[in-house]
């Protein structure tokens, strides 16, 4: 057998590694091997960062990303859930709604940003119509998927019980699909953040898109690197935060 | 049903004689799309969005799959060097947009590299979890027959991970999609993506919606292809 590293050598190791990364990166920068033009050192990046909480700048875009995010995640994850019942529980639905959404599903969500602003003009409301059709469709397929996975005998149970839909849906449904709903939702998280990023970058509202792009073509790299941390940030905490609260509230019995 | 939406949305606007920038009656769509089928325009913008899809796909999916592979092959240095991929996966594909665009500019490699970036994630974990799923018999039988390591990498590791690499290349191909539009429309002037944002501004509502139609067309018609794919190349017990 292989030598191993204690659990705890290891972490040392990847801390290291991690170090060494940040370290090439600012040798690389200091050496000017690579032009500062596209990579700041790691130091600049920081006093970027502090720079842009100082003077707002950071801090309101970064409010308004999060916000457009949290908004379409929410109306998506609603939506999402709302027509996933819809088609899990009437096979009627599901014969109504399959063929429009086996077409819409594959359609990259950026392929609408042009009919929505068609529609609505440029403007939050576009925004958020296409953060809602980027984000819907993990949450939504996820929805079914879970419903369709109930075990087959606790639907007999509640057949024999006589349960309305809706009782059944609340009762049995929705608990044993929730693992799943969770997951689609994560899935959707991450959608809707990248597409809060181009609905900012095409439409120019405030935000940390808006931020990176204008950083990018005024050539202030520091300020770039700054942003995209910021927004990598972004999707680590909002993941991780969903992912606390799922677990806390899935854990809950009953 | 979608049909019957359709029919009255054309009678609508046939009927009320309504012109509108955001509506096109079905029929005026449908000539559109074989307009740009027939002069050929179509063929044109979608091989530029697929030669940037492909071109990023294939570069992320071969560095995607030697450092899955590592990382798979050698846990322990896969625990170290994680933690630092980890931090680095949360950064959304088109936030690296304005960086790409500032080192390279506009082209071809502004998406194939962000195309390869958003491609490498997927393959990166799919590949890595496909490896460290293997039977560990397998590896160590092949380790007292004295299989050199590029022997086991060939002779039990890539064919034994075949079928899950597959279906990550599969989800990759829709992420190298998706990505190469969206570059498309933000801001890459060129390819599909770019053409429908200009049939907006030039208010032809008709060609916009052939355009739609057509890259979801592409989009389902890929994967359709990949599954088609993944089920030939699988072993025929794997059918069920």
């Amino acid at each position: 057998m292989r030598r191993r590293l204690s659990p705890l050598a290891t972490d040392a190791a990847a801390i290291v590694f991690a170090i060494a990364v940040i370290a090439l990166w600012g040798i690389l920068s200091a050496t000017r091997l690579v032009s500062p033009v596209f990579l700041p050192s790691p130091l600049r990046t920081v006093e970027a960062l502090i720079d842009g909480f100082q003077d707002g700048s950071f801090t309101s875009a970064l409010l308004d990303t999060v916000v457009r995010m949290m908004q379409g995640w929410m109306l998506a994850s609603l939506a999402g859930i709302g027509l996933g019942i819809l088609i899990g529980i009437s096979p009627r639905a599901r014969e109504f709604f399959q063929p429009t959404i086996e077409f819409l599903r594959p359609l990259p969500a950026a392929a609408i940003i042009p009919a929505a602003i068609a529609f609505l003009g440029i403007n939050t409301t576009m925004g958020l119509a296409v953060i809602v059709f980027g984000s819907i469709w993990p949450t939504m397929l996820a929805t079914v998927q879970g419903l369709a996975a109930v075990e087959p005998r606790l639907v007999e149970v509640s057949r024999c019980l006589r349960l309305s839909g809706w009782r059944f849906m609340l009762s049995i449904g929705l608990p044993n699909a929730a693992p799943d709903i969770v997951s689609g939702m994560r899935i959707s998280l991450s959608n809707a953040l990248s597409m809060a990023i181009v609905c900012e970058m095409i439409a120019s509202q405030s935000g940390l898109g808006t931020i990176i792009l204008g950083a990018a073509r005024s050539f202030r790299s520091p300020d770039l690197f700054a942003g995209i941390a910021l927004l990598g940030l972004c999707g680590f905490v909002s993941s991780l935060a969903l992912r606390l609260v799922a677990g806390a509230i899935l854990r809950r019995p009953g | 049903m979608p049909l019957g939406l359709l029919i009255l949305l054309e009678l609508y606007l046939r009927l009320t004689g309504l012109v509108t920038d955001s509506l096109s009656p079905p029929t005026d769509i449908v000539l559109a799309l074989g307009e740009i089928i027939i002069d050929g325009r179509l063929f044109v913008l979608i091989g530029q969005t697929l030669a940037a899809a492909f071109g990023g796909l294939a570069i992320g999916s071969i560095l995607g799959l030697v450092a899955g592979t590592a990382i798979g092959l050698f846990p322990t240095a896969g625990r170290i060097v994680f933690p630092t991929i980890e931090a680095l996966r949360p950064i959304p594909s088109v936030a690296t947009i304005p960086l790409v665009l500032l080192i390279v500019g506009f082209g071809y490699r502004l998406e194939i590299v962000i195309v390869a970036y958003a491609a490498f994630w997927p393959i990166l974990i799919l590949t890595e979890s496909a490896t460290r799923l293997i039977e560990r018999g397998l590896l160590e039988v092949a380790r007292l027959l004295g299989f050199g390591f590029w022997r086991i990498l060939f002779k039990i590791v890539l064919p034994a991970a075949l079928p899950r690499l597959v279906l990550a290349v599969r989800l990759a191909l829709g992420v190298a999609l998706v990505v190469a539009v969206t570059v498309e429309i933000v801001i890459n002037p060129q390819g599909i993506g770019y053409a429908l944002m200009r049939s907006q501004e030039q208010l032809r509502p008709d060609l916009m919606y052939a355009m739609i139609f057509a890259v979801g067309f592409l989009g389902w018609g890929l994967n359709a292809l990949m599954v088609w794919l993944e089920r030939r190349l699988s072993p025929p017990s794997a059918h069920g």
